[in-house]
């Protein structure tokens, strides 16, 4: 009892309801965060449905076998992040531990392969500026679809190697023994922005990747 | 105490469902349906992010008032959506000369 009474704030009534709220908070920040990526996708979804055929040409440069490989390693840091609170919150430390460091090293292949890819643009001058080579009538409206694909890529990335930075503090204070099946609040809400990081990542892999690979 | 544990079958079995997912829209995006290409994969991608936020963000066990807040937010990104590309969609249906 002396542990729970002291993971637990004087301003919440019980541990319960001081867990709801951490989540509350975080999925508060999250609904920021929906906004925040959400104006890309429309300004994506604006640009696209105005330059159709300019979009189409353009996404077929990207690589989509490493963009599904992509997709799947993050599916899985999102398994392996899932049972990393499940093992706090049995207090599994060795467990806890593990699973911490398998999604952080699933997140840095992600980012390792998103490198791959960025610098087989920077290679063919495909990012948008001075460099940039487009062939035929459409290189203006295809610039704009890599401006596109680098801020939203490129935000993601950062989402990703902050969660990343996240994970390390939480393996930290786990190495410590800090957490317990009665305060484990930070493995959790952590959890809940590598989740949504991921659900990003799902939408923009069909939207950049696919849509207009069988034209 | 009554945080709701989750079976860890429960994350393997939503893990293999999103990774057969990830196949079929890959497969799919290789047919040509013309404008359904754009639906499917955002079906598909919908279905993803829901099961991901139902099992692995908890959004099923949580309270109504954290479902609340989730829903909220689809809801007003569903409103930002809505209003700009009824208005860019459809710039083309009237004659500006008219």
């Amino acid at each position: 009892m002396a542990e729970s009474r002291s993971a637990l704030a004087g301003h919440f009534q019980d541990l319960e309801q001081q867990r709801e709220a951490s989540s509350l908070g975080m999925w508060i920040f999250l609904v920021t965060e929906i906004m925040f990526f959400g104006g890309l996708f429309l300004a994506y979804t604006v640009n696209r449905a105005t330059h159709p055929v300019a979009f189409a040409e353009a996404s077929r440069h990207l690589d989509v076998a490493l963009g599904a490989t992509n997709t799947a390693v993050l599916i899985c840091s999102s398994l392996t992040m899932a049972l990393a609170v499940y093992a706090s919150q049995l207090g599994q430390r060795k467990a806890l531990i593990g699973f911490l460091i398998t999604t952080m090293a699933l997140g840095s292949v992600f980012l390792i392969i998103k490198g791959i890819e960025y610098a087989d643009k920077f290679r063919h001058h495909l990012v948008p500026g001075r460099a940039f080579a487009f062939s035929g009538p459409q290189a203006k409206p295809a610039e704009l679809f890599f401006s596109l694909y680098f801020a939203m890529t490129g935000l993601h990335a950062l989402h990703m190697i902050i969660g990343v930075g996240v994970l390390f503090l939480l393996l930290v204070h786990a190495w410590r023994a800090r957490y317990s099946p009665e305060y484990h609040t930070p493995v959790e809400v952590s959890g809940l922005y590598w989740h949504f990081v991921d659900i990003v990542w799902i939408f923009l892999f069909p939207l950049l990747y696919l849509i207009d690979i069988h034209r | 105490m009554s945080e709701h544990i989750v079976p860890k079958r429960v994350y393997f079995l939503v893990c293999g469902v999103l990774l057969v997912l990830t196949f079929t829209t890959y497969g799919v995006a290789r047919m040509d349906l013309g404008r359904w290409n754009v639906v499917v994969a955002l079906a598909i991608a919908f279905f993803k992010a829901a099961l991901v936020a139902l099992f692995f963000m908890h959004v099923r066990y949580s309270p109504r008032r954290t479902q609340l807040v989730v829903v909220a937010g689809i809801f007003w990104l569903g409103i930002m959506m809505l209003l700009t590309l009824s208005d860019y969609l459809t710039r083309g249906w009237v004659d500006p000369r008219a």
